[in-house]
C-alpha cells in the first residue's frame, strides 16, 4: 500500500533517531518531565486529588509537546537543505510527497514510541485504583493526534528555512497560537476587531478545546475532522513549499 | 541518450543557464568546462530533475524531465557537487538505503553493494560511519552510490575534486572502464583530465555554450597545444599569445 521509497525513508529516519543522541535526549527529557508533572507534590496533583485517573498527565501533555515536538521536527528538512543531502535524496527516484510523508510518519512513530514509554504511569494508576480505561485510551489517542498536528506544523516550518533555530521558534509560536486560539483573552481581543462569526470560527481552531473534549472520554466527529484537517493541511502545505523552495 | 534542448535557468536576474543545447550518446564521455559560476552544476541539477528549468527540455533515454522525472531519475547515477551524504550512517547502511530507494531486487542487493565497494576501494571502511571518513573517501562513497544500480547515464559533478593524485588516477581509470557502455557527463576544472578521459568537451561561461568539440580540437587552437591558454581565450575573450580561435 505504501510506496517502497516512503518505507525506506521511514526506516532510515527511525534508525537515525537511535544512532544520534537526539532520540535519547528527547525520550529522557519527555519521560522525566511528564513523570514529574503528573506526580508533582503540589495542589491539584495526583496524590492530593486522590483520584485514580490521568487527568493531570493529559493536562500537561500539550505544554510539553509544544516545545518537544518542534524540537524534533525542526531538523527534518532544515538539516537536509543545509547539508545539501536534499539534492542526493530528491535525485533518487522519489517524489517530494513520498519523501515528506516518509519523514513525517517516522517522526510520528518515534513520538508514539515515547508515549508508549509512559505506560508505567498507567500501571501505577491501575495498581492504586480502578481507572476508566476507556478515558485513558482516548487520552492517548488524542495525544497522538495532537502530536501529529504539531509535527505537521513543525514540518512546514522546517521546510521554510535552512536555519533550525528559526524553524523551531516559528513552529512553537504557531503551535501556541493554535493551542490558545480558544482562550478568553485572545477571543476578547479578537472580538473588538472582527465580526462575531469570525471569532467563533477562530474558537473552532483551538487545538486545546478539541484535545480536552476527547480527553473527557467522548469522541466527537468534529474533533476527528479537526485533527485530520490540521495534519493533512500542514503536511500538504509542506509538500508544496518544499517542491517550490528545495534549491534555494 | 541525453538530449538537452534550449535549456535556460534564471535565478532572479541571474541567467545561470542561457539557451544551452547538446546531445550525448552511449560511449561518450563529455567534459563540462567553464569558470566558477558558469552554470555547470545548475545544468546538471536540471538534468537530474532536482531543479526545474525556466525554459527548454531535457530527454534522457526518451523520457522528458517535465513529463516523467521518475523514469529519468531511474536511468541516472548522480554524484552531486561536494558529495552530500547521510553522515550518521555507515557506508554499508548508506548503500543499503540507496538499494531500497532504487528498488533493486532483494537477491541482487548484496552483490550490487559488494560490487561498488570493490570498484571504489571502500573495503576497509565499509562498516565505518560516514562522518568519520576523510574527504576523499566520502567522494568515493558518493561515487559508489551513483554506480550501484549500474545506470546507463552517469552525471558526475567534479568527481576528482579534493582527491590525492593516486585517487584521481583511480577515478579516471574507473571512468574510462565504464565509458564503453555508458553515457557520462563530468564537470571539472582540471584541463588535463579532459584530455585524459573525455571524448568530447563543452565550455560554458555565464550560462552560454562557447565551445563544443573533441579535446584535440580544443588543444589545436593553441600553437603550443596549451589547453589552459585556449580555455582562457574562450572564456575571457582576451587575446592570449599563441591562440587562434
Ligand atoms: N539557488 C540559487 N539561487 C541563486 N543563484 C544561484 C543558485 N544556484 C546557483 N546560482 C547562481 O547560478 C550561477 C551558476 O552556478 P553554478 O553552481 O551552476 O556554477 P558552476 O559552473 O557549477 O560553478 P563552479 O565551478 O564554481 O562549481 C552562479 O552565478 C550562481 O551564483
Ligand atoms: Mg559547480
Amino acid at each position: 500500500m505504501m510506496h517502497h521509497t516512503t518505507k525506506a525513508i521511514i526506516k532510515r529516519e527511525l534508525k537515525s533517531y537511535f544512532t544520534t543522541p537526539l532520540g535519547y535526549v528527547f525520550t529522557v527529557i519527555f519521560l522525566f518531565a511528564i513523570g514529574y508533572v503528573t506526580f508533582e507534590p503540589g495542589r491539584g496533583s495526583f496524590f492530593v486529588m486522590r483520584q485514580a485517573d490521568l487527568s493531570s498527565f493529559f493536562r500537561y501533555i500539550p505544554w510539553l509537546f509544544i516545545f518537544l515536538i518542534p524540537s524534533t521536527a525542526m531538523r527534518l528538512w532544515a538539516e537536509e537543505r543545509k547539508s545539501g543531502t536534499i539534492e542526493f535524496l530528491l535525485t533518487l527516484p522519489v517524489t517530494v510527497p513520498q519523501a515528506v510523508l516518509g519523514k513525517f510518519i517516522a517522526a510520528w512513530i518515534f513520538i508514539a514510541l515515547a508515549l508508549l514509554g509512559t505506560m508505567p504511569i498507567v500501571f501505577t494508576v491501575a495498581y492504586l485504583g480502578k481507572p476508566d480505561y476507556g478515558v485513558i485510551f482516548l487520552g492517548y489517542f488524542a495525544s497522538l493526534l495532537l502530536a501529529g498536528s504539531f509535527l505537521a506544523v513543525g514540518t512546514f516550518f522546517s521546510a521554510i528555512t535552512k536555519n533550525q533555530v528559526v524553524s523551531f521558534i516559528l513552529s512553537v509560536v504557531f503551535c501556541y497560537i493554535f493551542l490558545m486560539a480558544g482562550s478568553p483573552p485572545i477571543l476578547e481581543t479578537l472580538s473588538t476587531l472582527f465580526p462575531k462569526y469570525m471569532v467563533s470560527l477562530f474558537e473552532e481552531l483551538s487545538i486545546l478545546n478539541h484535545f480536552e473534549s476527547m480527553g473527557r472520554g467522548v469522541v466527537r466527529l468534529s474533533d476527528l475532522w479537526f485533527f485530520g484537517a490540521m495534519i493533512v493541511g500542514w503536511v500538504y502545505a509542506s509538500m508544496s513549499l518544499l517542491d517550490y523552495k528545495k534549491a534555494n | 541518450m541525453i538530449e538537452v534542448s534550449n535549456l535556460s535557468k534564471n535565478f532572479g536576474n541571474i541567467k545561470a543557464v542561457d539557451d544551452v543545447s547538446f546531445n550525448v550518446n552511449i560511449g561518450e564521455v563529455l567534459g563540462f568546462l567553464g569558470p566558477n559560476g558558469a552554470g555547470k552544476s545548475t545544468t546538471m541539477k536540471i538534468i537530474t530533475c532536482f531543479l526545474k528549468p525556466s525554459d527548454g527540455d531535457v530527454k534522457v533515454a526518451g523520457h522528458s524531465i517535465h513529463e516523467d522525472p521518475i523514469s529519468v531519475k531511474r536511468k541516472i547515477g548522480y554524484m552531486p557537487e561536494n558529495a552530500p551524504l547521510y553522515e550518521d550512517m555507515t557506508v554499508v547502511e548508506f548503500l543499503q538505503f540507496v538499494c531500497e530507494m532504487r528498488n533493486i531486487d532483494l537477491e541482487r542487493r548484496p552483490s550490487s553493494i559488494d560490487g561498488v565497494i570493490t570498484k571504489c576501494h571502500l573495503e576497509n571502511v565499509k562498516n565505518q560511519s560516514i562522518e568519520t571518513l576523510s574527504k576523499g573517501f566520502k567522494r568515493r562513497v558518493s561515487m559508489a552510490q551513483a554506480l550501484i544500480h549500474d545506470p546507463e547515464v552517469l552525471i558526475l559533478d567534479e568527481p576528482t575534486d579534493g582527491l590525492d593524485p593516486n585517487q584521481k588516477h583511480d577515478v579516471r581509470a574507473l571512468i574510462k572502464e565504464l565509458s564503453n557502455s555508458k553515457c557520462i557527463i563530468l564537470s571539472t576544472h582540471i584541463l588535463e583530465e579532459v584530455e585524459a578521459v573525455c571524448t568530447r568537451a563543452i565550455i560554458i561561461s555565464s550560462g552560454k555554450k562557447l565551445f563544443d568539440g573533441t579535446p584535440s580540437e580544443l588543444s589545436e587552437k593553441s600553437a603550443d597545444r596549451k589547453v589552459d591558454d585556449v580555455f582562457r581565450a574562450i572564456t575571457t575573450s582576451l587575446d592570449v599569445e599563441g591562440v587562434t580561435l
